[in-house]
């Protein structure tokens, strides 16, 4: 047994050696790829297209974030990861960043030592039935079958909703959103509950999406957003001010189009400052002085990644509501970049 | 000389454990065993140290909060209010209820299956063949997922059943098949209820002590009496007469429909229909397979010698070959009953909260406590199956050949 120890020490010494490595941006800058973790294919947030090129709201997010510290928005690794195999692959360093509609919970932050970078969605759960149903409110919903995807904030939600209603319901837990809306179309359920913004996602790409409604009710507060492991403060503000960096970008005017012209230099110091014509936040970083500029060019601002994804004119046809800039009445908001 | 080397032999040297026959085997095995040591507990050391350095403790204090999701199928008494290890156990049962109805079915299947496929019946023996080869050749969860979609596209919506003029009706107003599973009626024991399951029970004792005097009889005496037609009587005519003499102590609960669903009656919903089926359809395959190697290991000369003794042929199936073959039988039945329940963890696949579901999905996605809940569903899956082993394995050593 003292053997024993002795050898798991050894050991252990020799691994501590090997654990002490770089930090994750040498890691990404060594490998020149970023490996994010995506859904396995929601319309809008993250689905490859025709031609197998990722798009969508949440890929944008790691293009933006490749494009700032590689250079390059394409040099993504996109792994696609379930509701269940999310946190293991981000808490393995499988992934550097896990950019998939994830609910930002004090538990996930604080027990899985994860560190959410931001909020790029404010989404809420909500209930879509069949319009023939005739129901109005999810508190008409008594005894109704609800499918459920597994694995995720909505089951205890959807929980909490009905027992503070005081009326029951029959759960049919699936594992992804696809066999989900299977069951929905075939009436294995009569109501589907997920997060809002992935209902009206899913609905865009059903047969008759006008024989089914969203429900007006909203049940939970589900802030989405990019995460990154515990331990590695530099990555998680390089992760974070990217974010920020497309979130300041619409607020400031910056677009796609006019980007290159401005980075020559405005009377705006805080886009100066922004696109690198002025002071060293890049440097600060880790980065170089164009970092936002590229991650900005990724896909454009804020507004545009969410206008060209599931924006109004996109068969999907979110609107901004909550997800409006703080000016506008919404709740996006981005700390000054000074 | 021989005296010497007797008494060197008797003296023990270092170099003995090395060239002496005699020691070596276990030198080698005591070396081999330290060296089994070592390599379990580097890999143990590793696994902890690596989970040290990613911030990852163990901790089991999540089985004791709250659990705060809901499972549909519910044989033990739970709510969302209560503990994870709760939910855990309520999958658990789950798990050894579809394991049971499963293993059962499948066994069935399986005989009747291997004994028609020897059938003299060409047709028969060919149809059964067929069904062996399609259904063991397939993958079992592609056999439930199949099920399950099929299930749940072609048979009727709960709400086709409403109205005056309904689309679907119910099977004499207490069965109904519906996309969401078969509603059937439930018994509802009132106050003296439980007479009537006593003396069933006792019927059925009754039932093993006939045959055994019927056999003690035809043993002693040689005198052979009918033994099924009373066998079936005793089986129910007590229980009846019970029954009615106590005033139809158990009453029927009719599923009916109300609101969005069915309600009352008993609920066996489209995910465990689909997984029971699944798995019965698919490991009765094999046991058919089973069951035909035991039948045709037994020489043909024990049929024709009790044809010879005027026997009629389902008697030399029940009385000569299959107890012989049972002895063939046994030993592979215990590994597809071992297949069975460990295949029902492919539940996931449709929503059946089996454990798999609750500890090793909902409760390890809430709490994050992946290395914990694993490493509890494999201990459950491992005693579950040694206990099975174990009670198989009982069984089989009384089936098996004594010689005397």
């Amino acid at each position: 047994m003292k053997k024993t120890v002795f050898l798991g020490a050894l050991t252990v010494a020799g691994l501590a050696a090997g654990l002490v490595s770089a930090g994750t941006l040498d890691d990404v800058k060594a490998r020149g790829k970023l490996n994010c973790g995506v859904t396995t294919g929601v319309p809008g947030f993250a689905e490859p297209d025709a031609n197998g090129v990722w798009q969508g709201f949440d890929v944008a997010v790691c293009r933006a974030v490749a494009a700032a510290v590689l250079g390059d928005n394409m040099a993504v690794e996109f792994v696609p990861t379930t509701g269940k195999t999310r946190f293991t692959a981000l808490a393995s360093g499988e992934i550097d960043l896990l950019a998939r509609n994830t609910t930002w919970t004090m538990s996930r932050d604080v027990d899985l030592k994860f560190e959410f970078v931001g909020v790029n969605y404010y989404d809420g759960q909500g209930f879509m039935v069949p319009a023939s149903l005739g129901v109005s409110s999810a508190a008409e919903l008594d005894g109704a079958t609800v499918c459920i995807q597994t694995g995720t904030t909505t089951e205890l939600n959807l929980a909490d909703f009905f027992r503070a209603n005081g009326i029951s319901y029959e759960p049919v837990p699936i594992e992804t959103g696809s066999e989900a809306a299977q069951l929905f179309l075939a009436g294995s359920c009569d109501v589907y509950t997920t997060d809002r913004s992935a209902l009206a996602a899913q609905r865009a790409n059903f047969p008759n999406p006008d024989d089914y409604v969203v429900l007006p009710d909203v049940v939970s507060k589900e802030p989405l957003g990019p995460l990154v492991r515990h331990g590695d403060n530099d990555w998680g503000d390089i992760a974070r001010w990217t974010l920020n960096a497309l979130i300041t970008a619409e607020e400031l005017g910056v677009t796609s189009d006019n980007i290159a012209e401005m980075s020559a230099g405005t009377n705006n110091p805080e886009i100066n400052r922004l696109l690198g014509s002025e002071g060293t936040l890049g440097e600060m970083l880790g980065l170089d002085a164009e970092w936002a500029k590229r991650a900005i060019m990724s896909g454009g601002n804020y507004g545009e990644v969410f206008e060209s994804n599931i924006g109004a004119a996109t068969n999907i046809g979110l609107a901004r509501g909550l997800n409006a800039q703080w000016k506008d009445g919404g709740l996006i908001y981005s700390p000054p970049f000074r | 000389m021989s005296s010497t080397t007797q008494t060197g032999a008797s003296k023990f040297s270092l170099s003995m454990l090395i060239n002496d026959t005699r020691y070596r085997s276990t030198t080698f095995q005591v070396i081999a065993l330290i060296g089994l040591i070592f390599a379990i507990g580097y890999l143990v050391s590793n696994l902890l140290s690596n989970l040290a350095d990613a911030g990852l403790n163990i901790s089991w204090r999540f089985f004791g909060e709250t659990a705060g999701y809901d499972i549909n199928q519910m044989p033990i008494e739970y709510n969302n209010q209560m503990s994870h290890g709760r939910a855990s156990l309520v999958g658990a049962v789950n798990t050894l209820i579809v394991a049971f109805l499963a293993c059962v079915s499948a066994t069935i299947l399986g005989v009747i299956a291997g004994v028609l496929r020897l059938s003299n019946n060409w047709v028969v023996s060919k149809l059964m063949a067929i069904y062996v080869e399609a259904f063991r050749n397939v993958p079992v969860l592609v056999w439930i997922l199949i099920i399950f979609l099929v299930m749940s596209n072609i048979l009727p919506q709960p709400r086709e059943f409403r109205g005056d003029a309904a689309a679907s009706s119910m099977w004499f107003d207490m069965v109904a098949f519906t996309n969401r599973g078969v509603y059937i009626p439930r018994l509802i024991l009132e106050d003296l209820g439980w007479v009537v399951y006593a003396a069933f029970g006792l019927s059925i004792i009754g039932v093993f002590v006939f045959r055994r005097y019927a056999r003690n009889l035809l043993f002693n005496t040689g005198r052979l009496i009918p033994t099924f037609l009373p066998s079936i009587a005793i089986l129910i005519l007590p229980t009846v007469l019970v029954y009615f003499a106590l005033g139809s102590p158990i009453g029927l609960e009719n599923p009916a429909l109300k609101g969005f669903n069915f309600k009352g009656g008993l609920h066996l919903r489209l995910s465990l229909i689909a997984l029971w089926f699944a798995l019965a359809i698919y490991t009765g395959a094999f046991i058919a397979e089973n069951v035909r190697a035991g039948i045709q290991a037994i020489s043909h000369g024990q049929t024709e010698a009790a044809a010879a003794l005027g026997m009629r042929p389902g008697r030399i199936m029940s009385l000569i070959i299959l107890p012989q073959a049972l002895r063939v039988i046994v030993p592979p039945l215990i590994s597809q009953y071992l297949n069975i329940t460990k295949n029902s963890s492919l539940a996931i696949a449709v929503g059946y909260m089996d454990i798999t579901g609750t500890l090793g999905g909902i409760t390890l996605n809430q709490t994050g406590r992946a290395i914990e809940c694993i490493l509890v569903l494999m201990l459950f899956y491992l005693v579950i199956s040694l206990s099975i082993s174990a009670i198989m394995n009982v069984y089989n050593n009384a089936m098996k050949l004594k010689e005397r």
